[in-house]
This record gives structure tokens, sequence and C-alpha cells, in this order.
């Protein structure tokens, strides 16, 4: 890859860095996430491990220069294996006051901050409610503060181009852009071929935009304002094709995926919701795969039609987030009660109610467990990993199909927002999904199970001498006429609750990472792996008796979890929501396992953690 | 995305109305209108010449919606209201199957409303049987979306407060493009129409009065009983003119934008002066304003509505997924996977 210009090593010192923290704010309006993930594109690239958080509000633009307006992007990347987007940035990029205020505090001691200059107004400053301009009044003391004028800068640099100075004045995320490449040592190259692209219909406004980008590369690089700049080194990740992914492309491309290994094509319905609203996106556009995507009318078509196209041997799928999954549960019931294979995949994010529509929780655990009518018990899995959303999307299949029943995955908005370096499998190291559709008449009852695993038949429309009733009304065990009969319908509710059950039997131990037994297990599921493990990682660098252990499978858990919670003297279970997971291992194994609770929209510092199991050891 | 679970059966004999009874008692009241509809889908099934095994009926919540149990084909009793959306679904990944909805006033324009019309407009090709006797059967007689004003019910023991919605205008504001009336207590004339709703491509929407003896007894026998029915009743059909009555001799004339009942060979009233029924003209005006009539102003329309050809929401998505594969060539999942951009470490 080449870089532009001249070599920058050439003039300035560089220092060595292992892992570097940048957070991009702005308003809304301007563009930071497109310059957080083009930051990412290229690091990712580069061979840097990455994790990332987006994070912006609910309003697509709200009023400008106010604080509830301001939209962030953070990326860690790094020489070595890396599980978060960082506790804390050491550079923060903000292009307004209202983005220094609301993130000027997250800024790590002697950490890097570079301003937009220009966007210091005092109109803005008040916007803001800086009663004083901060670059001023020495309140940025303990930073290292680069005030540019990085929006005059950008209007003289697009200044060749016919563009307004509204217009050109956009341009101005790029111009800063192009000084954080030069300062971590990237490359423009990849950013200039996808401005190219996306501005394809609009030459004028691609070329303001390379021309905003490179004039920031080089003014960085010819300017001694930066007295030094930065080297984080290749990740020494496995040997394989790697690419940058999101938890939700990954949902997407898992399900597709789960679709051709079962042979069978994928349904897709959908209502939009944030943060699951990408899955559909992506799936849309995948026109030339046995995919089909359905926008329904509200969260109840969108999975009706989804047991619809399972009923008829499609995968059938949906995604939504929390107020669309609790809309949904009584069609879950319905799948429930007809044995039906659905994947239904929930990003979580604040609540209740509509909450906080961006930002993360994990608090729809209960609602996944237990949250429908009478005693309806479905499988419940969950990524631990952006990526690893790709690896359980086709085992949520795999799980639904063998048992017929549907699997709710529990990803998050950190999950489905969040990217990172995914090492790409070829297609003959999955596992294939076996579909055995019932065609012979002699044998076929539509309720009649396998003894093993006690799925029912699966028949389908098109199956001539099959035809046979389904419904939500109980049935007779074996022949699924609708029943009545009391000493039917407790054993139907004791065959669906062991139906669920044995998928233990089938499902990988939980593994401990850390010594077997000891002081403190920390236990977790979800988006949460990234915090516990390096938090665990660090104290066991130090010695401290603390292992960890994560769940990927909340219903059933698996089989050895009681003995592992066993072997520990206390078990502290960090999760965003006030103790869900909690409740369930307490009720499960009477183990008296401590909570770390935040409810804040935002996922676990790792310094959270280690500062809590420090009080339990 | 087609499903062929059916191919490579041999020709089969042809079947009769007895091949469509399951063997499941009939449950429904003694005496109730859903006897007549069951028997008239059951006798029409036959010559439509679908095999029965890419048959499936679809239902959601009430009485009407047990009638799947009843066919000899697949069948799926859903949740209340969302029998549209289960159909829906399956056409969409199923598209040679004949998919067909039985639902209720109930079922179809209160809980199932929103999927009604959504249903409608995207002109899947699955049919809607809805059975409309205004009242709520099944949970014992509270009044329903299409309760006349002031009715008095269980749960309306003042007279209701609502007006009723009316089914045939509902389907024609969504924009469906086959809408028919037809009555439980003329099985020829309901045989008809379950056919021709059958044969169209797209969805197709019959509203069939159906009586409930129980919680609304006579609700249309105003109009519908034998011997007043030929002169309350106005059967539709496609170019002929707007004729009814015992005697045919009354008809129906527009006088500026209303629709007004007049009597052949009085004041110089001829055939010539009468509204011709045009089904399938290219804008819905003239079945809205037919939709309107209500007894005992008018004589109660039955018959198709309207009925238009357009591309079903299945046949689209087929074209572009066709499309896309003559675009971009078939889908390589290993190719999909590593995206955009990949690298490689060694």
């Amino acid at each position: 890859m080449s870089t532009p210009t001249q070599s920058p090593e050439s003039r300035t010192p560089v220092q060595e860095l292992d892992t570097v923290v940048i957070r991009f704010v702005g308003d809304s309006g301007d563009g930071m996430q497109m310059t957080g993930s083009q930051f990412a594109d290229t690091t990712a690239i580069l061979g840097n491990d990455l994790a990332t958080l987006p994070d912006y509000p609910a309003e697509i633009r709200a009023p400008a220069g106010t604080l509830p307006g301001v939209s962030g992007y953070q990326i860690s990347f790094s020489s070595r294996d890396i599980h978060t987007p960082g506790d804390q940035p050491g550079v923060l990029v903000a292009m307004n006051p209202a983005a220094v205020k609301a993130n000027i505090q997250d800024l790590e001691e002697g950490g890097i901050l570079i301003v937009d200059a220009d966007a210091f107004t005092p109109q803005s400053l008040s916007k803001a409610g800086y009663k004083e301009n901060p670059l001023k009044d020495g309140s940025l003391a303990d930073y290292r503060v680069f005030d540019l004028p990085i929006t005059s800068m950008t209007l003289r640099a697009v200044g060749q181009t016919t563009l307004g100075a509204r217009a050109a004045t956009r341009c101005k995320n790029f111009f800063a852009l192009g000084i954080v490449f030069w300062l971590y040592e990237r490359p423009v190259d990849y950013t200039e071929q996808w401005i190219r692209d996306k501005f394809k219909a609009n030459e004028e406004v691609a070329r303001a935009n390379l021309a905003a980008l490179q004039t920031g590369y080089n003014y960085a690089d010819t300017t001694e304002i930066f007295t030094t700049h930065y080297r984080v080194r290749k990740a020494s990740l496995q040997p394989g094709t790697y690419r940058k992914i999101t938890g939700n492309e990954a949902t997407a491309l898992g399900c597709v995926t789960a679709a051709v290994l079962a042979g069978r094509p994928l349904f897709y319905g959908s209502y939009p919701i944030t943060p699951a609203s990408e899955i559909l996106h992506e799936l849309a556009r995948f026109k030339n795969f046995p995919v089909r995507t359905f926008q329904a009318e509200d969260e109840i078509a969108a999975i009706g039609a989804a047991i619809g196209a399972s009923y008829g041997g499609a995968l059938g799928l949906c995604g939504t987030s929390g107020p669309g999954m609790a809309l949904k549960s009584e069609a879950v019931g319905l799948a429930v009660m007809t044995e039906l294979p659905l994947v239904i995949v929930d990003v979580q994010r604040g609540g209740p109610s509509t909450g906080l529509p961006t930002k993360t929780e994990q608090a729809d655990l209960f609602q996944a467990v237990f949250g429908r009518n009478s005693e309806c018990p479905v499988a419940v899995i969950a990524p631990a990993t952006p990526s690893e959303c790709f690896s359980m999307s086709i085992e949520a299949f795999r799980i639904a199909i063998k048992y017929m029943t549907p699997v709710l995955v529990l990803s998050d908005g950190y999950l489905g927002n969040g990217a990172e370096p995914w090492k790409v499998p070829r297609l003959d190291e999955l596992p294939k999904i076996p579909v055995n559709f019932h065609a012979d008449r002699e044998t076929f009852q539509p309720y009649r199970r396998d003894p093993r695993t006690l799925a029912r038949m699966w028949a389908i429309p098109g199956t001539p001498g099959l035809e046979h009733r389904i419904g939500g009304l109980e049935k007779e065990d074996g022949s699924g006429n609708v029943s009545y009969d009391p000493l039917n319908h407790e054993k139907m509710v004791l065959l669906r609750a062991e139906k669920i059950a044995r998928i233990a039997d089938d499902i990988p131990e939980v593994k401990v990472l850390g010594s077997d037994s000891g002081k403190v297990l920390v236990l977790g599921w979800g988006s949460t792996y990234g915090s516990i493990t390096s938090a665990v990682e660090r104290l066991r660098a130090r010695d401290a008796p603390v292992s960890s252990a994560h769940l990927r499978y909340l219903n059933p858990f698996p089989r050895n979890l009681g003995s592992v919670l066993r072997r520990f003297e206390k078990v502290l279970v960090p999760e965003l929501n006030l103790g869900q997971l909690r409740f369930m291992v307490r009720g499960h194994y009477l183990a008296d396992a401590v909570g770390l609770n935040k409810v804040q929209g935002k996922p676990f510092k790792i310094s959270e953690i280690v500062r809590k199991v420090e009080e339990m050891l | 995305m087609a499903e062929t679970g059916g191919a490579g059966t041999p020709e089969p004999p042809k079947l009769t109305r007895q091949d469509f009874a399951s063997d499941q008692t009939v449950r429904w009241c003694p005496g109730c209108g859903d006897y007549s509809v069951l028997a008239q889908v059951q006798r029409v099934m036959p010559d439509l010449g679908v095999p029965r095994e890419n048959i499936v009926f679809i239902s959601g919540i009430g009485c009407s919606s047990r009638f799947p149990y009843y066919m000899n084909t697949y069948g799926f009793h859903g949740i209340h209201g969302r029998a549209a959306t289960l159909a829906s679904g399956l056409k969409i990944s199923r598209p040679e199957l004949s998919v067909w909805v039985a639902t209720g006033d109930g079922d179809g324009l209160s809980i199932g409303g929103n999927h009604l019309i959504h249903c409608l407009r995207r002109n899947i090709d699955i049919n809607i049987l809805l059975f409309n006797n205004r009242i709520y059967g099944l949970t014992k007689g509270q009044y329903s979306p299409t309760s006349e004003f002031g009715k008095k019910t269980k749960s309306s023991p003042f007279g209701t407060a609502e007006q009723p919605i009316n089914p045939i205008c509902v389907a024609i504001a969504s924009e469906a493009t086959f809408v028919a009336r037809s009555l439980d207590v003329d099985p020829v004339h309901l045989a008809r129409t379950i056919e021709r709703a059958a044969r169209h491509k797209g969805t197709s929407f019959v509203e069939i009065y159906q009586n409930c003896n129980i919680f609304n007894d006579g609700a249309f026998e105003g109009f519908t009983a034998k011997e007043v029915r030929s002169d309350r009743v106005l059967v539709l059909e496609h170019g002929r003119p707007m004729i009814f009555g015992k005697s045919r001799d009354k008809g129906i004339r527009l006088r500026g934008l209303d629709p007004e009942v007049v009597t052949l060979g009085r004041d110089g009233v001829t055939e010539k002066d009468l509204l011709v029924h045009d089904e399938s003209a290219p804008e819905p005006t003239l079945a809205y304003l037919l939709s309107r009539m209500t007894y005992p102003e008018f004589p109660v329309p039955v018959g198709v509505f309207y009925s238009v050809e357009k591309p079903t929401l299945e046949e689209i998505l087929v074209k572009q997924g066709e499309e896309a594969t003559r675009r971009l060539g078939p889908g390589d999942i290993e190719k999909l996977m590593r995206g955009t951009e990949t690298w490689t470490v060694s």
C-alpha cells in the first residue's frame, strides 16, 4: 500500500505504541460515523487488531451544536489481540464545543485533543453551555490540545471546486481524518477510493472531499504542529484471510450461510427498528441468493410471515430489538406450539419502552427466556463478539431445525454496530445443517417425535398424502388433533420443556479461562465478553486467583455450568442490566452469585470489572 | 426459491368434494352459516385442478377460523388476526401453493385490520374469505367492527357508540385487485364467487354475509330472505346493466355522483339509462360507489365489485432475483463472506 506524498518518517520522530484509542466526535450531521468507520477500514487493512464503538443519538439531526446532537465513533487498534474498543480514548478529535463538552471527561490525562478552532464561536460555545472558551481559560491544561482552523483550511482546500461554502464546509471531517491518518501512519488511498465510489454520481463533491482529505494529511505532514507521529505495528493474528465486520453484518451473513448449509431458502421478515435495521439492509441486497426479505407492516406481521415461511420449509428468520420482541411474543408462542423452526435475533437496546434506541443494554434476557404466556420454552443463545454473530446465527438455525423450535439470539447494539477483524472461514469448514422433510405416509403423524431430540416430524405443504392441520390449540400427542384432555396437556407441556432441556446434550460445555477453580469466577454472557476477558487477563497477569467463563447458551445452560460454579469461592456476574443472569443462576444452581450491574447504555469499562474483582479478592 | 414438494406425482384422479372433507367432526353451532361456506368451498375445490397437497388453508381465531380443521388439505390455525401474515410468508416462499385465508369480521377487520390492508395492497396471490356475521361469536356475543351503529350486545347494553366499518370499502381503499361479496344463503352464487376468487391472480377478497344464528340471528335476513332477496339484492354482472327485482323492473341510475333506484318503464326510464357494471375499470370508482349502497335505501350489491390484473408481489420478487442473478451471477457464498475488502495474514 502506497503512502501519499513523502513518507512522514523523513521529518518527524516516530513513537511506537502498542494500542491506541481514538474517538471522533461532532454533530450528528458532521459525518463522524463515516469518518470513524473509514479510519477503522484502513486500520483493518493494515493488519491491526481493532474494536469499534459507534455511539450516536436517536435523533437524526438534533439541533446543531447542542449536546444531545453529539455523535461519536471510538476505535481501539493494536499490535496485539484486543477485546474492547478501549476504556478511555487517548485521542479525541472534536468538531465543535458541544463535542468537547460531552466527551472531554473521558479523555485520558495527557491525551491528544484535536479541535476545529473555527467552531469555537461565542454562539456555539453558548449552545454547548460554555461560559468561557475552554481553549483559552486553561481548563484543558491536562491535555495536549491542537486547536486547528479545520473549517477555514477545508474551505481553502476545496476552493477550486464550485461547491458553495455550506457544502464545502461539510468536507471538514475528511480534513480531520487526513490529519489523523498522518498522525498514525495510515495511508489515505483506501478512503480515496471509497470517496470516488460513494460520490460517483456527484464528481464535484467527490473532488472536494478528496481535496480535503489530502490537504489535511499534507497539513499535518508539512507543518510542525505535531512533533511526533505514531506507529502501531500489525497484530500477529492467526494466518488467514480477514475482513472487518460488524455484528449486524455478521448476523446477516451467518443466516444466509445457514441457508446455504441447509440447502433451504432464507426468509427474513422484519420491521425497521434500531439497532437491528442493518440486518434487513444487508439481506435485502442478497437478491442473487436464495433469500427473500419482507419488510412487514409491523413486528407481528414480520414474525407471522417468518412462521408461514418456516411452515412451508424455508428458514424463517426475524430480526428486531426489545420493543419489537415484546410485540412478537404471542407469535413466538405459536411457533412453540406448532413446533416449527424459527430464529429471532433481538439486537437489544436500552429500555423499557422506546428507552434508549441507539444505546446498548442486555436487559432482554428475561424477556427472551420467560417473556411469553404460559409454559413456553425456547432456546436462547448469545454471541459474545461482533464476528461471533456469524457462527451463532448458523448455530441458531442448526438448533431450530434439529429440535423444531424457535431460537432467540440475543445480540445488542454494541455487538450489532461494533466492528472487528474477522477471519473469513471456508464453506467446507462449516457444519452442514441437515434438513429432513417427512414424506412417508405410513409413518407420518404430525406430532410424532424423534425419540432422542423429541423434535416432531416436519412435513411441508406440497407433500402428497401428508395433508394435516396444525395450530395454536393444544395438540394431542402423536396425532396432532386438537385436544382439551387435561393429562394430554400436561404431557405436552412437559414434552415441550424436555425438548428444550435436551439441547444441553448437544452444545459445548462452558470453558473456563484461567484456573479451573479458585477464589473468583467472573461469569458473563453476550457482549460483555471483551471487557470481562480483558479484565481477567489483566488481573491474572498480576497472579490474582480469578478466572472467567462466558455463556453463549442461556437456555438451556451448558451441562457443566453448575459444577464450574461450585469450584469457585465467589461468582461475579457483570451484566448491562440489574442482574438477570445472576437471578437465573441463583435459581438454577442455588449459587450465591454477586452482580456488577450497569445500565447507562454503554458497555463495561475493563477497569470497572477489575475494580469489582479486586474488592472481592 | 420455488419448492417442488409435489413434483413427480402422476396425474391425480379427479377429486370430489368428499376428498376435501377432513376426518374431524365439524363443531360449529347447528344452523350456522359457516356450514354453507365450508360446503361450497369443498364443492369448488375439485374444479380448480390444484393437487390437494398444494392447497393450504390458514386462519386466525374466531368461529370461522376453525375452517382449516375441516378441510382435508394442509391447514394452519394461527393466532388472532394474523392469518394474513402467515399466508403472506408462505406464499412468498412457496408461490406454487394455493393459499387461502379464512377470517371473520373481528379477526380480519379488528385485531387483524392492519394485516388485511397491507396484504391487499401487496397483491400476494392468496384468497381471503371474510365471514362477516357482524358479531363476536366465539367470545359469545360482543359487538364487532361491522356491527351496525347502536346495536345492543353484551358489551354494548345501551347500544354501540361506534360507526361500523365497511369491508368492501376497506378492500377497495387498500388497492385490492379482486373484491367480491356473496351470501351464505345463496350457495350457487357463493360457489361461483369462490371459484372466481380462486382463479384470480393476486389477492382476492370475498366478503361473505354469514348468519350467526346464536348471537346475531337474522342480521341479513331483511334482504337475504328468499321471498325478498330478488327485490333487495343486486347481483352484479360484468358488462350488464344493473337490474334487479322480482320482475326485473328496477335498476340503478347515476344522478350526478350518486346512484338512485329507478323503475324501468316509469318516467321514460329504459335500460339504456342504467349503470352498466364494469368490474375491470382502471379506477375502482364505480366499485366504491357500489360498495356504499346499503339496505334499505338500496338493494345490497353482491358479486364481483372489482377485478383487475396486476403483478403479484411474489412474481416481482422472483423477477428481481432472476435479474440480480443475471447481472451478478448465481450467489457465491464464499465471495459474499469475503465482502469488499480483505487482507491476508500469513
